[in-house]
């Protein structure tokens, strides 16, 4: 297992080094004046040279590259001239947010699209094959944030069911003690109700309109492994054996079925982590994609480059650990490998 | 009286639903197998005779249903048993063995775990003692070293082994009758013949009855007490496994049993009675190949090698081990023939021996490692592939492959398929003249004119397979190359190529190398035989003395390996 | 029925065998929506869209730019079908002329990546070696980001441009394109029929044209007709987070994002009816791919 674990993260390697140089392209080749741009539309051509030499724009670019990756491996992401601070602080500030509205999004997502799609595929023709057949094609056609809107209006503006679309906890809660970051594990790790329900009302519109962006392509394959697996020799020859329908779906074709559904999950993080953007502009959630879409507006470009890099390197990783979830999956990947 | 058999399947009715209506897969039939008795059920793709197998123990698809008749077994009526009995039956007193082994086995899941699994379901075992049961089983199918098999994957596993663990899965539990549907289709003769003796022996030991469903006859009548011949869903013929071959009744039968090549025919005794009229008179005695003339085609120490793939991780690399660099894989081994001008040369052998890449260097299709393939004086070895297509001797060597489906452009009618090759290298202009030319080509490979606009979906396998021909001799080629041509097709389909093929031989004074693992139909079609294992030639010689007579182990190995019907 | 069929030899001499007669084409076209209605329904739908995109401007009933304080933030009446926004601005006539910068942003972006992706996809799969080398690693590092942030990336490094919002979605579906085009073309490589055309002489170049590339363009086709409703919501996922389309250019995405904020205080069409309007053209263009599956398989037309 472990060797898997070494082998895969060897072969992230050529993804990562993928990642900063295209990073480092799209700041430093631009049609236009990157200092100008780090500068702000404020700035006087006398701080623009000044910050010219200040990022090291007048060096050739092997050298500029080298300073890029230096200042990366410090963590240094340049500083924001909106807020102020160095990127990486404020990144690392707002990055639980984010991660905590993406997971419930997912979360939510799987637990209904895993029963669906495999219900879907055990009783082809059924209504709820039909059901799931609507969700998968109707789900990829809704804007992520034309749902969201949708979802305020009706159960914030019509039924009065959900707060105000404002971050993350009403005015009068005040934030738990930070341990993970996570509001809904940390008002639970503090035992403090009224806090984790507050937040639990704030988070639900965002997390369902996430999932019901990732709720189509999960379905989808996952009614369509399953129903090629369904139809696979193997499953004749344990449905020949008299082996319960449970097992044969359950412990045969479920786990099979799987494969190609983790798979995809890497496509669904991609998606999500872009519609998280477009999520949390929607309901000012406090998150890593309302500050790069504050830092858009203000032209303000070290955070946004600072905030394509961090996706990009948490994209990585993500797919690192599909790879070795499969890997625990299918053995001819462990064995193999 | 004589005691109620223990099968008894009676006027059965297996209907389809389909787009088009109800299809009627199986019509009406009455199938009896007696405690202890082994049963072939014998037909051709289409005959129905996998569903009606599916019906006995209710694992039709969604789209089927028994739509009349009884199935009574061991006096239950399993047509109108609830799934909670019928569960209880399947694997435990009714088991089934299907064709391609691995994938019917769980890939992910352990091979022991598998058996455990049907063991623990009809509480053969207690949790306790199922992995040792388990073990046994695999123990009694001859798998080497159970302990260690029970953790293997299927992948970790060869296709004969598979179907051993198959085979273990369904014995399991000691069941009364075991259905075995094609099991060794796609397997090599040897191991055709280990299986099937190991099936045949377990189940005698233990008094079973079987069902053996195939598309070979011979197979059939080999290890068969009672053979039932099916034809489009219904039975046609139900004999002795003996009196089917002296005393075929009905014509379908007849038909079915000429088409299988066997020893002591020719290939015009394969076809029905009322082809052969007109045909016969162009197999005229073969003029022996003089044997002083210069041979068409010589192969000298022909060699083909892979790279193996570095087996060293990455990581492993980087952290310094070096491994001695593995010698590359020789899937051709230094062979040398010749192919006399108008004379046909089996290659002949079991899979991966290296035939196919043999023919793949001789068509020119890829390059060797080394050696030399003298074509008419030429070197053609020399020239690399991806030249040969402009080269002169192009339009002299032709091939027809295995699979007619994957080996025409679906987006090409029949017409433009055969005109491909005339097109590019033949020379003949205006498409009056090609359209001519085609349709020639089409009447001589005996493909109806009429069909040549169609496209490749729209045919039947025999019709792509007469496109694939006529493609092949379009440009009238000194050599052919016959890839298992008819290892696809039916039997009677066969039956009728083969001897096209011989035809058109004669006809064109072509030669021609036949690619096949099918030592019968090598002995009707060819004049001298090659035998090949790993990558090298165990012996070769006439058809007679190589088939008749074989001097090298490995040749005895495979005739006795093929399946005798009792003649 | 069969003199529909029959085609005069010399009347369509390069027709005859290496494409059905058109005529087929329709009626297999006529079978397909007949079989399922939905397909219909989208073509249907396609054709609308169409419509809007080449006379939306001069259909409209008013002004799309054109601003009136009097009528401002109106909600839907038999004359503003739509209602209008918050500067006076008929919806209707907004969503409509919207329409056309919308298809135009999807059609040339995926344009542009059938043709790049498309090429490179081919080349890699049927020559291997070092073409293969280089446009896998280009594809893994595009899909190494998550798209729509390497999307606002691209855009934000280029300039704010529409163009540069059709380059950016046509840089993201480059993998995709690439590796349908490689697979597709990998496996033919070997396949039997590519095989045979060797034998029958064809070069490499025209192993390529005439026996890979059609083969290929079915599966193609279907991708594109996928990614057209991909590239919709894109370009109007950035739009909406202020990117490319500028105000007031009518665009549905800046419209759901200038809708958004009047919202929670009960004004919804001013976002609903641009979202619906972009809901539908993805929909459509989702639904088409199933049919356009179905049109250009050769397996299923009998």
């Amino acid at each position: 297992m472990l060797r898997l674990i070494g082998q895969r993260l060897m072969t992230t390697i050529p993804s990562v080094i993928g990642v900063i140089i295209v990073t480092f392209l799209l700041t430093r080749v631009l049609p236009g004046d990157t200092a100008a741009y780090f500068a702000g539309p404020a700035a006087s051509p006398e701080a623009i040279i000044e910050i010219r030499s200040k990022l090291g724009l007048d060096q050739p670019l092997p050298v500029q590259f080298v300073s890029y990756v230096t200042a990366l491996v410090k963590g240094d992401l340049g500083m924001s001239l909106t807020t102020g601070q160095p990127v990486t602080a404020d990144l690392a500030a707002r990055l639980p947010a984010s991660a905590e509205l993406t997971l419930a999004g997912l979360l939510l997502a799987m637990s209904v699209a895993l029963p669906l799609g495999v219900l879907a595929a055990v009783r082809q023709g059924s209504w709820i094959d039909h059901l799931c057949r609507i969700v998968a094609t109707a789900g990829v056609s809704l804007p992520v944030f034309f749902t969201g809107l949708l979802l305020v209006y009706v159960f914030y503006f019509i039924l009065g069911w959900a707060p105000a679309p404002l971050g993350r906890l009403d005015v009068f809660a005040s934030e738990p003690a930070r341990v993970t970051g996570l509001y809904l594990v940390d008002t639970l790790l503090a035992r403090d109700g009224a806090t984790f329900r507050a937040a639990l009302a704030q988070i639900a519109l965002p997390a369902i309109t996430l999932a019901i962006f990732s709720l189509a392509p999960i379905t989808r394959m996952t009614r369509a492994s399953m129903l090629a697996v369904l139809g696979a020799d193997f499953v004749r020859t344990a449905r020949a054996s008299g082996l319960s329908s449970r097992k044969v779906i359950g412990t045969y074709a479920f786990r099979n079925a799987m494969l190609p559904v983790v798979t995809t999950l890497g496509m669904v993080f991609s998606f999500l982590l872009g519609a998280n953007v477009l999520v949390e502009k929607v309901f000012a959630w406090p998150g890593v994609g309302s500050y790069a879409v504050e830092a858009l507006i203000a032209s303000d470009y070290a955070p946004i480059q600072g905030f394509v890099l961090t996706m990009a390197i948490l994209y990585v990783a993500l797919n690192l650990m599909i790879d070795v979830l499969y890997g625990v999956i299918d053995p001819r990947v462990r064995l193999e490998g | 009286m004589t005691t109620p058999p223990l099968l008894d399947i009676k006027n059965l009715t297996v209907e389809f639903a389909t787009r088009r209506g109800t299809v009627q897969a199986v019509k009406a039939i009455d199938v009896s197998v007696a405690k202890g008795e082994t049963v072939a059920i014998v037909g051709e793709s289409g005959s129905g005779k996998s569903v009606t197998s599916y019906a006995v123990v209710r694992i039709l698809d969604r789209a089927g249903k028994v739509a009349e008749g009884s199935i009574s077994f061991s006096g239950v009526d399993l047509v109108a048993a609830s799934e909670a009995q019928m569960r209880d039956i399947r694997g435990r007193e009714i088991s089934m063995i299907f064709q391609n082994p691995r994938a019917a086995l769980n890939p992910i899941r352990k091979v022991g775990k598998q058996i455990e699994d049907v063991l623990l379901e009809h509480v053969q075992a207690t949790r306790a003692t199922a992995r040792d049961k388990a073990i046994e089983a695999l123990a009694k199918v001859r798998i080497a070293r159970p302990e260690e098999r029970y953790d293997a994957y299927p992948f970790e596993l060869s296709g004969g082994m598979c179907q051993r663990v198959v085979i273990a899965l369904a014995l399991a539990c000691q069941p009364q009758l075991l259905i075995a549907d094609e099991p060794t289709t796609g397997l090599d003769v040897t191991t055709q013949k280990a299986v099937m003796d190991l099936i045949v022996e377990l189940t005698r030991e233990r008094g079973m009855s079987t069902i053996l469903i195939t598309h070979d006859l011979g197979l059939a009548a080999a290890y068969c007490d009672k053979v039932v011949v099916m034809e489009k869903g219904n039975v046609v013929e139900t004999a002795r496994a003996g009196e089917i071959f002296r005393n075929p009744q009905h014509p379908y039968t007849r038909k079915l049993m000429q088409a299988t090549p066997r020893i002591g025919m020719s290939l015009r005794d394969l076809l029905p009675d009322a082809q052969k009229g007109p045909a016969a008179q162009l197999a005229a005695p073969k003029p022996a190949p003089a044997p002083d003339a210069a041979p068409l085609m010589r192969v000298e120490n022909l060699v083909k090698e892979y790279p193996r793939p570095a087996s060293g991780s990455f990581l492993s690399k980087l952290m310094g081990k070096t491994e001695e660099p593995k010698a590359p894989f020789r899937a051709v081994d230094g062979i040398s023939f010749s192919v006399a001008k108008g004379e046909t040369l089996g290659l002949v052998g079991e899979s991966g021996c290296g035939k196919s890449t043999t023919s793949m260097m001789i068509t020119r299709l890829i390059d060797k490692t080394s050696g030399s393939i003298l074509f008419d004086g030429t070197d053609i070895g020399a020239i690399p592939a991806k030249q040969f297509a402009a080269s002169a001797h192009r339009r002299r060597i032709q091939m027809v492959f295995q699979d007619p489906t994957d080996r025409l452009n679906p987006r090409f009618t029949a017409e433009r398929a055969i005109a491909d090759p005339i097109l590019r290298m033949g020379g003949i202009s205006g498409r009056d003249a090609l359209r001519a030319r085609c349709e020639d080509l089409a009447r001589l490979v005996g493909l109806p004119v009429e069909l040549i606009d169609r496209f490749p979906h729209q045919l039947s396998g025999g019709q792509k397979a007469r496109v694939g021909i006529a493609r092949a001799i379009a440009l009238e080629p000194d050599l052919v190359i016959l890839d298992e041509p008819t290892a696809a097709l039916d039997v009677s389909v066969q039956a009728v190529v083969l001897n096209l093929l011989q035809e058109l031989k004669e006809r064109l004074g072509m030669s021609y190398l036949f690619v096949s693992h099918d030592l019968n139909v090598v002995r009707l079609l060819c004049d001298r035989v090659i035998v090949m294992k790993t990558g090298a030639i165990v012996e070769q010689g006439t058809s007679e003395e190589v088939l008749g007579d074989p001097k090298a182990d490995y040749t005895k190995e495979l005739l006795t390996a093929i399946p005798h019907p009792p003649v | 029925m069969n003199d529909m069929t029959k085609v005069d030899p010399t009347a369509a001499p390069a027709l005859r065998f290496e494409a059905p007669p058109s005529t087929s084409l329709l009626a297999h076209a006529r079978h397909i929506v007949s079989e399922n209605p939905v397909t219909g329904l989208a073509f249907g739908l396609f054709a609308l869209i169409l419509l809007a995109a080449i006379f939306g401007p001069s259909l409209v009933p008013f002004d799309p730019l054109a601003s009136n304080t009097n009528s401002a933030l109106q909600a839907p009446s038999a004359r503003h079908w739509f209602g209008t926004d918050q500067l006076g601005r008929d919806i209707f006539s907004r969503v409509i002329v919207a329409t056309r910068l919308d298809f135009a942003i999807a059609v040339c972006s995926v344009a542009l990546v059938f043709a790049m992706g498309g090429l490179a996809g081919v080349m890699a799969g049927f020559y291997g070696g070092w073409v293969d080398k280089v446009v896998g690693r280009l594809a893994d590092t595009i899909m190494a980001f998550p798209l729509f942030v390497l999307a606002m990336g691209i855009v934000a490094a280029l300039g704010n441009s529409v163009t540069n919002i059709v380059i950016a979605t046509a840089i993201i579906n480059f993998p995709l394109y690439a590796r349908v085009a490689r697979a597709e073309a990998n496996v033919r490589r070997e396949a039997g029929f590519v095989q045979a055309a060797r034998l029958s002489g064809n070069s490499d170049w025209r192993l390529l044209l005439t026996q890979i590339v059609p083969n290929i363009m079915p599966i193609m086709a279907v991708q594109m007709s996928l990614t057209m409703g991909y590239a919709i919501l894109n370009a109007a996922g950035l739009s909406f987070i202020g990117l490319g389309v500028r105000p007031p250019t009518p665009e549905w995405g800046i419209m759901v994002a200038e809708g958004a904020s009047f919202i929670v205080s009960g004004e919804w069409w001013i976002a609903f009816f641009p979202g619906l309007a972009l809901m539908t053209a993805v929909f459509c263009f989702n639904l088409l791919g199933d049919g356009v599956r179905d049109l250009v398989d050769p397996q299923r037309r009998n």
